[in-house]
């Protein structure tokens, strides 16, 4: 519609002269241009940018050990930021996804403390309540047909008062008692939240899981028919129905994964620290939020990648750390996010503008 | 040269559809409300297979409400829709798909972000590899919707391009080539030419005339009543929810068609009306003794 608004060649008549098989009008672009049309170069260039910066203004971003904590500081918004991105592409997004890494913890947490189970047993139900409260949030979005922001902002506020009202009913106490002696606690820690040796460099478990998972999202994103669902539901949702796809499947399975991914980073929060502060999470939504918007991906939906907001989430942990490093007052550390998504979100903008035209 | 188009091989339709020229969708005295609001009410309509139907009207007439009961969007709250001859209500546009039966809807149903290639097999993706790995077979997809889209006589460099940097008559046909190439028995237009230039509909209606030849049946929705004559077999005339004229080609001039289009029987009884005012030309109008088509079977007599 935009450039090459020209009449559709008449069938079997080669249009340009010589060459059959091409219709003359595109002309091949430049590779540059090509790679900077992808969604996630912009954040990929800001990370280097952000980090290059850290290097040279704080010498003590150059050790690996404060790299392994920029890393894992990344990955812990990084494995949420992953769901809550392949969402935006499908065009929403879930205000209640901060909240509900507590609500998971919190119900493993205390189901297995409460009723001396094995953790896994809390484990376990937590993945099945995490995943229910996705689905339900998926289920009333595509039946109400509501706004995202709607809904979700109402499951955020309901898991707020129930972690808050339901710790304390239970517990006395507005934490969660000490799970850490047990039974299955060792494995499940070792699981979610243990450290491995990279050359002397202790590196948490977390950050291999937010590669592992980036890697597979990636895939299902390029590779699959849930993928191509994803964008279509995003793009065109009208569109995505009519030719065949099911939107409300598709909707509602996406909101799921969020809540895997609320669960896995509860089960984390819950494995590292023990107890667990049923107060926290408000807030990380836009975290999330930002990660994926910073990661190229389009708010609207129908755009976007799963290896964005993987730079977008070493971004924040690589400001997040490298403000402490270089022994700035950590008070702007918000300060300097916000004009970090709105710079990115300008980069994103003008680069896809750039390297769109033609 | 155009001919091309007609004898591509390819995932034909299936080529043992009723030779028999029975109906493949038929409507009987079909309506839709919506809520309080009667949208279409008494419509009949017949499809068969190498037969072009065009259904007219001005907007509001109905045209769109008539398809989206056709192609599985909504339900129709009256009447009979039957496809080779049951009786059957659609609660999709998958189960409508799965009977053969495809719409090219208004706003072309494609996503725009999406490249071409995407769109094409969108809803119906090829796909390889056993389950946990089964993933797109993005090769095949490719090389097909090429070969399809040639056959159309599109041909693009690049199918990674994004949809919505294709022209509207090329998305049209991408739609159409879409809907021939996964076995549409009827195919349903709706204003294809509608947003279109005069070269770029010229190509459209060739491929209209491409599927009927293919033994297709098309339900060519428009308000361009030249359009519609230079392809359609049947014509349907839809006037403020129903039918106000079904006529075969043979029964039928363009210029009658063009006068019932422009709700002709209404002006015509106005005309003595008109010819009292001074300064309005009614030599033009026409008589209301000269619309001699048959009027729909049953305009007054349906439930």
């Amino acid at each position: 519609m935009r450039m090459t608004q020209q009449a559709a060649p008449a069938a079997g008549t080669p249009p340009a002269p010589g060459d059959r098989n091409r219709d003359g009008r595109t002309a091949r672009r430049p590779l540059l241009l090509r790679l900077l049309a992808r969604p996630e170069v912009g954040v990929l260039l800001g990370a280097v940018a952000v980090f290059v910066f850290f290097f040279v203004a704080a010498p003590s971003v150059r050790q690996g050990s404060s790299m392994a904590t920029v890393l894992y500081q990344s990955s812990t918004i990084g494995i949420m930021a992953l769901p809550v991105a392949l969402l935006m592409i499908g065009g929403e997004f879930d205000l209640s996804a901060g909240v509900a890494v507590v609500t998971s913890a919190l119900t493993a947490s205390m189901l297995s403390y409460q009723l001396t189970l094995n953790v896994w047993t809390g484990v376990v139900v937590a993945l099945a309540v995490s995943l229910g409260i996705g689905a339900l949030n998926g289920w009333m979005l595509v039946k109400t047909g509501l706004p995202s922001f709607l809904v979700t902002l109402g499951t955020f506020l309901i898991l707020q008062g129930v972690n808050l009202g339901v710790t304390k009913m239970i517990t006395g106490n507005v934490a969660t008692d000490d799970i850490s002696d047990m039974d299955g606690f060792g494995r499940a820690k070792a699981l979610f939240a243990s450290s491995f040796d990279v050359g002397g460099v202790q590196v948490k478990i977390t950050v291999v899981w937010w590669l592992v998972f980036a890697a597979l999202a990636t895939w299902v994103l390029m590779r699959t028919k849930y993928g191509n669902w994803i964008f279509a539901v995003g793009g065109d949702r009208n569109s995505a129905r009519a030719v065949g796809v099911p939107v409300t499947f598709t909707k509602i399975t996406l909101f799921m994964l969020v809540g895997f991914g609320a669960w896995f980073v509860g089960m984390h929060q819950l494995f590292s620290f023990n107890t667990v502060q049923s107060g926290e999470g408000v807030g990380q939504e836009l975290i999330y939020i930002a990660a994926a918007v910073i990661g190229g991906c389009l708010l609207t939906g129908g755009y976007g990648s799963a290896i964005g907001p993987v730079f977008g989430a070493f971004m924040f942990g690589m400001v997040n750390q490298g403000i402490v490093y270089a022994g700035w007052n950590p008070d702007w550390f918000k300060a300097f996010l916000g004009v970090m998504l709105l710079g990115a979100v300008l980069v994103n903008l003008w680069v896809r503008r750039t390297a769109t035209r033609r | 040269m155009t001919d091309d188009t007609a004898t591509t091989p390819g995932p034909a339709p299936d080529a043992t559809a009723p030779e028999d020229g029975r109906p493949l969708v038929e409507l009987r005295g079909a309506g839709k409300s919506y809520g309080n609001i009667r949208a279409l009410h008494g419509v009949d309509l017949t499809v068969r297979p190498g037969r072009v139907t065009c259904v007219l009207g001005d907007n509001g007439a109905g045209k769109s409400t008539l398809i989206k009961i056709v192609s599985g969007l909504h339900r129709h709250t009256e009447g009979e829709f039957l496809v080779d001859g049951a009786p059957v209500r659609f609660s999709s546009p998958r189960e409508a798909l799965d009977r053969g039966i495809a719409a090219v809807y208004q706003d072309l149903a494609t996503v725009p972000l999406m490249p071409v290639w995407r769109n094409f097999f969108l809803g119906s993706e090829a796909t390889r590899g056993p389950w946990p790995v089964r993933r797109l077979d993005i090769a095949r997809m490719k090389r097909t919707a090429d070969e399809e889209l040639r056959a159309m006589g599109i041909v693009l460099d690049d199918l990674e391009q994004p949809i919505g940097t294709l022209s509207g008559g090329q998305r049209q046909c991408v739609a159409i080539a879409r809907a021939v190439h996964f076995g549409a028995r009827v195919l349903i237009l709706d204003e294809p030419t509608a947003a279109l230039g005069v070269k770029q509909s010229g190509v459209v209606l060739k491929y209209i005339a491409a599927a009927r030849d293919r033994g297709l049946g098309v339900i060519f929705i428009t308000h361009n009543p030249h359009h519609a004559y230079m392809v359609g077999d049947h014509f349907s005339v839809l006037r403020l929810g129903t039918l106000e004229l079904s006529a075969d080609r043979g029964e039928v001039g363009l210029e009658e068609l063009t006068n019932h289009m422009a709700g002709g029987a209404e002006l015509a009884a106005l005309k003595h009306e008109l010819a009292q005012v001074r300064g309005v030309d009614v030599d033009e109008l026409p008589e209301e003794q000269d619309l001699t088509a048959p009027g729909p079977a049953s305009s007054e007599g349906t439930p």
